[in-house]
């Protein structure tokens, strides 16, 4: 009974609301996911934080992922949670190379580092973040090191010999 | 001849080139340091005191926080964790050094006065252990120099209890006046 209510909210709620901007719904094990076209990523967030229904207002993490060699490129992964109703919900943008995703942290601040890691991971830039800079790797470092085609080993330094040669264009 | 004690200035220790006279530019250490006994007494001392400096990297940091507590006990041996590289002989690298933390460490061990030594504790330390990887200093022979290796993942206290019982042999293997023969300033 309370799944049936729950999926009616999670999904029929936001689609109806968002009709042409989510392009898929996934349902797996009771986690709903919703594909969201990126130009209505900060109108959906806002929905969903302030939809008295929804109320997610407890976001766990952002995600990046790399899909290399498709177009577009990357992926990111909202994990919501609201901590009145008990329900979860995954909303994912689908990002090309060089584009920016806006930052969701004037709704919840705590998006602040898990945007900072995505973008020190995978080079993905949150337009509208008040901090926009690396988080666990030095400030000078060169390259993302979670995308597809940065070598596992690194690139050969002072530091780390068995690394691999730099090519020209970096 | 002059008859006055040539230490009389010195001993003061008003200035750091007062301390540095005692140590290097006196004439009894001139005529002392080639005495094989004066140098084991030295030697002595310094393997004696031991201190080494408070720095934990990774897992390794907490066996060594367990070697210098009760039930091992370092201080037993002399070996007495201080807080400062001022105040310290010997950097115990304990864990994974990451290329972040190496200009750190490096840092550190640039802080630390003549004589120093370094022990790398653990695979990490050692060669950079499992994490072959892009963040990762393969081993702390690339940052700083080092004179014992202990393996292990991590070590247990008692093994580097060991590693410093073999630093101590080595440092009585050493020449004490060596900085003062090459004339290398501090």
């Amino acid at each position: 009974m309370k799944h049936a209510i729950t999926e009616d909210l999670l999904i029929k709620k936001v689609k109806d609301n968002f009709r042409h901007d989510i392009i898929e719904t996934t349902v797996y094990k009771g986690e709903v996911t919703h594909l969201v076209d990126i130009k209505s990523l900060r109108a959906v967030c806002n929905f969903l934080k302030t939809d008295p229904d929804l109320r997610m207002n407890f976001l766990c993490d952002v995600l990046g992922v790399d899909y290399f060699r498709e177009t577009p490129r990357f992926e990111v992964v909202y994990h919501f949670y609201s901590i009145q109703r008990k329900h979860r919900i995954r909303v994912k943008v689908r990002v090309a190379e060089n584009e920016a995703v806006p930052s969701v942290t004037h709704l919840w601040p705590g998006a602040d580092w898990p945007e900072r890691e995505v973008y020190d991971m995978f080079g993905i830039v949150f337009e509208g973040h008040p901090n926009m800079k690396r988080i666990y790797l030095a400030h000078d470092w060169v390259g993302h090191p979670l995308r597809k085609d940065y070598p596992l080993r690194g690139y050969k330094d002072r530091y780390n010999p068995y690394g691999e040669e730099k090519p020209e264009e970096i | 001849m002059d008859e006055r004690n040539p230490l009389e200035e010195s001993l003061l220790f008003t200035t750091l080139e007062s301390i540095a006279d005692v140590i290097r530019n006196n004439p009894l250490v001139k005529t002392v340091k080639h005495n094989a006994v004066v140098g084991d007494v030295v030697n002595w001392g310094r393997s004696s005191a031991l201190w080494p400096m408070t720095f934990g990297l990774a897992c390794c940091a907490i066996e060594m926080i367990a070697a210098g507590c009760s039930r091992y006990d370092t201080d037993r041996l002399g070996i007495v964790f201080r807080p400062s590289p001022r105040q310290s002989d010997v950097m115990v690298v304990a864990g994974t050094m990451t290329k972040k933390i190496a200009p750190a460490v490096k840092k550190l061990y640039d802080q630390m006065p003549e004589p120093r030594w370094v022990i790398a504790q653990g695979g990490c330390a050692s060669a950079g252990g499992p994490y072959n990887t892009y963040a990762v200093v393969q081993g702390t022979d690339l940052v700083v120099p080092v004179d014992v290796y202990i393996p292990g993942c991590p070590p247990r206290p008692d093994a580097l209890l060991f590693g410093f019982l073999q630093l101590m042999e080595k440092i009585k293997k050493e020449n004490p006046f060596i900085l003062e023969e090459r004339n290398i300033s501090l």
